[in-house]
């Protein structure tokens, strides 16, 4: 689950970087919005606390966010996974879908069964193009049949607003009843590890014993009423919190204390790690608008029902491509050498190109390279030996199943 | 060190800031220059942050503290061979931390004579050990007169200082 957060990570401008080394700015490494100084980006209620948390803040999709904090980023990631991380995904957009035709209008533009989903439960999906390409993948919970919540990635906030509001004055001007309210005055809290739970149960009646992964409650945390999911993107047991922007620092504390030390703040840099090696997608890097879900491994998300009706935007591609298998797709590679990074090469050990890596790093609990990247179908069996080049040099790599670090989701037995 | 940003990774090595000692200006919170990073008197500095320690005919280079703590925790060092040519100001090797690539210049131009092979194993003694056991290359200079135009500690502590205030 997850797949959202940290659009174009990697893509934020170092002001000294272009001005001390013209030579080696890379224009493909420039967000395409222009530089923003410090005081016109956007902050989370928690800004101040991230900076007193020794907080090194940096700009990310129009937002100061926090990168990491005193520990390093690989300390940081073991620690969510040995305890608990306590991250500010505030910058997120949040949104409610109201009215009686609320379901049908948003599967009109997303891959899932919203109409199958129990009320209380929810699923990561996708939102199409005509071209059935990923406009954004978000995790949506069917509240009720007239209430669906859905957060989006910070980055596509402005292009999924655009998308969801045009198709809904079109959808509502052919008499559908359906409205919109994006929760700006939310903010939005990860928790993750396996410390969560155990954390969260001091601070809420609700019994988290019986509240698994993918549901979705209305519930009273620490005094606020929040919209916890049980969810994240870690690969861990955790939990997303929205929770009214104006009680969120009480809240983040309340954590933070009661937790006795096992829940730290963590930032963005950790947040990547861990979600590359739980293998879950990060839009902008492993997902774009000419990737399909097929391509990115993602067909577990088209509901059976959606396979067998269409209905959304890209159906013909994307059917097309169940039936006959995508040209290309995502695996994942452990590889030696430096770690891979987006856009390097990839061959086959006869040195015909195969493909290129979209994500890729050292991970922290592996103490190993592990990457994410597309192939030619053909050369995604897992144990395919490939050659990933990198600053010109090749080196060895291999594909690999994902997700390369066990997850944790909590599941009836 | 010239610092090159891949596309997944995030931009810990120059943007980063964290909080003022309480002497420091009032800077705005998320533009607050940076805690103080150790050099060694009597090495010289490049603008791309790396050091030379230079003892007769032998100039042994690495990244200064400064470099290593932006760039965080090291992973992997490339190296070039021995009795590779370097040139001042061209890349000769690359660092990277879990997050971040960065190209490493020379200060100076000349022969390689030894690479610390023990890098291969712990690339982290860049961060534990930047001016010793963190060394990169050892180069014979074929002008020791380069040396002239590089920094000292001094200037090198200012240039860090004014670089980390914007």
């Amino acid at each position: 689950m997850g797949g959202r957060g940290l659009w174009r990570l990697g893509r934020c401008i170092s002001r000294r970087l272009a001005r001390s080394n013209p030579a080696a700015s890379n224009p493909r490494l420039f967000a395409t919005a222009p530089s923003l100084e410090p005081a016109e980006l956007k902050k989370t209620s928690l800004h101040d606390l991230h900076v007193e948390h020794g907080g090194k803040m940096v700009p990310f999709a129009g937002w100061s966010m926090p990168l990491q904090y005193r520990d390093s980023i690989m300390d940081s990631t073991l620690h969510c996974r040995a305890s608990a991380g306590l991250f500010d995904v505030s910058h997120m957009c949040g949104l409610s879908l109201r009215g009686r035709d609320c379901v049908p209008f948003l599967e009109t533009l997303v891959v899932a069964d919203v109409a199958g989903l129990q009320p209380g439960t929810g699923t990561l999906t996708i939102f199409t193009n005509e071209r059935g390409g990923a406009i954004d993948d978000s995790v949506v919970a069917k509240v009720g049949d007239d209430h669906i919540y859905l957060v989006v990635n910070a980055g596509c906030r402005d292009k999924d607003l655009a998308h969801i509001g045009a198709h809904m004055e079109a959808f509502k001007s052919k008499g559908g009843s359906v409205d919109w309210h994006i929760h700006d005055e939310r903010s939005l809290l990860a928790l993750q590890g396996p410390m969560a739970a155990p954390v969260l149960q001091l601070l809420t009646k609700e019994n988290l014993s019986k509240f698994y992964f993918g549901e979705f409650r209305t519930t009273n945390i620490n005094g606020s009423l929040c919209f916890l999911t049980r969810t994240g993107y870690t690969g861990e047991d955790g939990f997303e919190i929205s929770v009214p922007s104006e009680d969120a620092l009480d809240l983040t504390k309340a954590i933070l204390e009661k937790s006795e030390g096992k829940v730290k703040l963590t930032g963005l840099g950790a947040r990547d790690s861990l979600r590359l090696e739980a293998g879950l997608c990060l839009y902008g890097n492993d997902m774009e608008q000419h990737i399909t879900p097929v391509e990115a491994g993602l067909s577990w998300a088209i509901g059976k029902r959606r396979r067998a009706e269409g209905g959304f935007l890209g159906s013909e591609v994307i059917l097309k491509q169940l039936q006959e298998g995508p040209a290309i797709r995502r695996v994942g590679f452990f590889s030696t050498g430096p770690p891979p990074r987006s856009h390097s090469e990839i061959s086959s050990s006869s040195g015909e190109k195969i493909g290129e890596v979209t994500s890729g790093g050292f991970s922290p609990c592996l103490k190993k390279n592990i990457a994410m990247g597309y192939v030619k179908s053909g050369f995604h069996k897992v144990g395919t030996e490939v050659k990933i080049v990198i600053r010109g040099k090749s080196n060895n790599g291999v594909v690999t199943k994902m997700p390369f670090v066990p997850t944790k989701y909590y599941k009836p037995s | 060190m010239a610092l090159k940003l891949w596309a997944s990774s995030a931009a810990n090595a120059l943007k980063l800031s964290c909080r003022a000692s309480a002497t420091a200006a009032p800077f705005p919170a998320s533009s607050i220059s940076r805690c103080f990073s150790s050099v060694i008197d009597g090495f010289k500095y490049s603008n791309s942050h790396e050091w030379v320690k230079h003892e007769g005919n032998v100039a042994t280079i690495g990244i200064t503290d400064h470099a290593q703590g932006h760039l965080g925790e090291v992973v992997f060092v490339e190296l070039p061979a021995s009795g590779t040519s370097v040139t001042k100001g061209s890349g000769f090797g690359a660092v990277e931390s879990v997050k971040a690539t960065s190209d490493v210049n020379s200060p100076v131009s000349g022969e390689v004579i030894e690479v610390n092979s023990k890098l291969t194993e712990k690339p982290g003694l860049i961060n534990t050990s930047t001016y010793e056991d963190g060394w990169m290359i050892k180069v014979k200079p074929s002008d020791p007169s380069e040396l002239k135009s590089l920094m000292d500690s001094k200037e090198y502590s200012k240039f860090c200082e004014e670089e980390d205030a914007h």
